[in-house]
């Protein structure tokens, strides 16, 4: 067995914060609420105009621990990018946390881009042609890094070797007909439902290790994926996120809220090294007791 | 056995979702000479609508309904044949695909199993199915529903180019289309002109019957 190559930094940024994303740093919590998907009250209240949902979840999010934003506006039937340009902003006006621009809208994207002050990570591409062709030039422009997908417009490949096959050409197109750093690449190497197929959490195990064997990219996933369909879904995903962290993970979207979660990937920052001296640890125990006592205080 | 311990047993194993069962009382029972029509109708159908209304009331999971599923497709594979002969009608056909540009089937999958569950004769086109191929399809297979799949709310408008190709091909009215994936609300199906919309495998199941009886209703008033 190779050793894991030396890990490559993503850089984020917003005005007034920088967080980097790698292998020998601590893992970044990428909120991910700030998301109409599949919530129909907020979708509404985004169609007429009203924005509060957004400054409630990205506070939820920040007070959670979230190291970045993930903001998608895919609202069916609306203008996307005037909405996601105007969530961007807001949210920049809330907090000093990096973006993760996430639509599958380009024009959406170039216009979250073009509106957010700082340096965005963009989610996503996938290894199709169609779609590199028209991202990557943006993800260049506006001096971002990339979320990319190891699927084609064929299938979702569900083993290993396809998926790092597919990972060389997002690499190579990337970095060599679009001229993105490698390390602006960050992959999401595909975390699918272990309930529909009990094979899935090796598949993406081993996608991950080859790929921090042979490049050291930076990785990702929708951490609540895994554990679509079951019961006990938090449970499930404090497991996954350490174990992907062994194999290179280093970033997760996901619902920051959850502190099962959250304390999950800090334990395991902690016992991989990537916490020295467990001083983020004690900290946030710390912050925990000052917040029991000071709700103790006013009751 | 008995044939009533031959369909309790059937029912059982297939909401427990074990295959190997579920196949070898399917066999004893055609050696008994007992008609296919009998298992599929007294205990196999009946099985997979307890496991969608326990997957309804959050008391089964995804991977319980989909072992259900494939242990009631054992048993299938064996009567299928068998039921054409006997002539025993499916409940109806459903011609099902996710639309062109999007490669997800996970949740296609699921509803594609509770739809066989629930007697409907499903015909899976697979993923990234082009308008054209859909025409195809249900110019070759006159099924009475189609479902189209999307899982990206950049490949929910092939909903509407689906339909308009159903349009020019002058085959729109002979089908009812229902529409679903994880970004897809009523509102959405109800904008592109969808017949139908449900959010869960289990639901599909209610909407394509409910869909197809006010259908056959109109068709025979």
């Amino acid at each position: 067995m190779s050793e894991p190559r030396e890990p490559l930094h993503t850089v984020l940024r917003s005005p007034s914060k920088e967080v980097v994303m790698g292998a020998d740093k601590p893992f970044v919590v990428i909120g991910e609420r700030i998301n109409p998907t599949g919530r129909r009250i907020f979708q509404q209240q985004l169609r007429d105009g009203d924005l509060s949902a957004i400054e409630r979840d990205v506070k939820a999010q920040v007070e959670g621990g979230a190291d970045v934003l993930d903001i998608n506006m895919g609202v069916p039937l609306t203008d996307e990018p005037e909405l996601l340009v105007k969530a961007i902003k807001l949210a920049q006006s809330l907090t000093d946390l990096p973006i993760c621009i996430d639509s599958s809208v380009v024009e959406a994207l170039e216009a979250g881009l073009e509106a957010y002050e700082g340096r965005a990570l963009v989610n996503s591409i996938t290894a199709e042609d169609e779609r590199m062709e028209q991202v990557l030039p943006l993800v260049k422009k506006y001096d971002a890094a990339i979320i990319a997908l190891p699927n084609d417009a064929d299938e979702i490949p569900m083993e290993a070797d396809k998926r790092v096959v597919l990972t060389e050409k997002i690499v190579r197109v990337a970095t060599q007909e679009y001229g993105i750093a490698i390390e602006d690449i960050v992959i999401d190497p595909l975390a699918m439902p272990i309930g529909a197929d009990p094979t899935v959490g090796r598949t993406a195990l081993d996608t991950m290790l080859a790929i921090s064997q042979r490049w050291g990219l930076n990785m990702t996933c929708g951490a609540s994926n895994v554990s679509f369909g079951m019961p006990g879904r938090h449970a499930i995903n404090a497991t996954w996120l350490p174990m992907a962290m062994t194999v290179g993970m280093t970033s997760a979207i996901m619902d920051a809220r959850t502190p099962q979660i959250v304390e999950a990937v800090r334990a395991a920052d902690l016992l991989l090294g990537n916490d020295e001296w467990g001083m983020n640890w004690i900290a946030a125990h710390r912050a925990r007791q000052a917040a029991a006592a000071a709700a103790g205080s006013t009751t | 056995m008995t044939p009533d311990e031959i369909l309790k047993g059937l029912y059982d194993e297939t909401l427990a979702g074990n295959g190997p069962a579920v196949l070898s009382l399917t066999n004893q029972a055609l050696e008994m000479k007992m008609e296919p029509g009998t298992l599929l109708f007294e205990a196999l159908i009946p099985a997979l609508e307890e496991v969608g209304a326990r997957f309804e009331r959050g008391d089964y999971f995804v991977p319980e309904m989909l072992i259900a599923g494939k242990a009631m497709a054992g048993s299938m594979e064996v009567l299928r044949p068998l039921l054409a002969d006997t002539g025993v009608q499916t409940i109806g056909t459903f011609l099902m695909g996710t639309v062109k540009g999007d490669v997800h089937d996970i949740g296609k999958n699921l509803v594609n199993i509770m739809l066989e569950g629930a007697g409907f004769e499903v015909i899976d086109l697979g993923v990234q199915v082009a308008p054209e191929k859909f025409v195809a399809a249900i110019n070759e297979h006159q099924p009475d529903i189609v479902g189209f799949s999307a899982f990206l709310t950049t490949t929910m408008p092939m909903f509407k180019a689906n339909l308009n190709a159903l349009e020019k091909a002058g085959i729109r009215d002979q089908v009812i289309v229902m529409v679903g994936g994880a970004p897809v609300t009523q509102e959405y199906a109800d904008v592109v002109g969808a017949d139908g919309y449900a959010a869960d495998a289990s639901a599909t199941v209610k909407r394509a019957k409910a869909l197809l009886a006010e259908r056959r209703a109109t068709v025979n008033a």
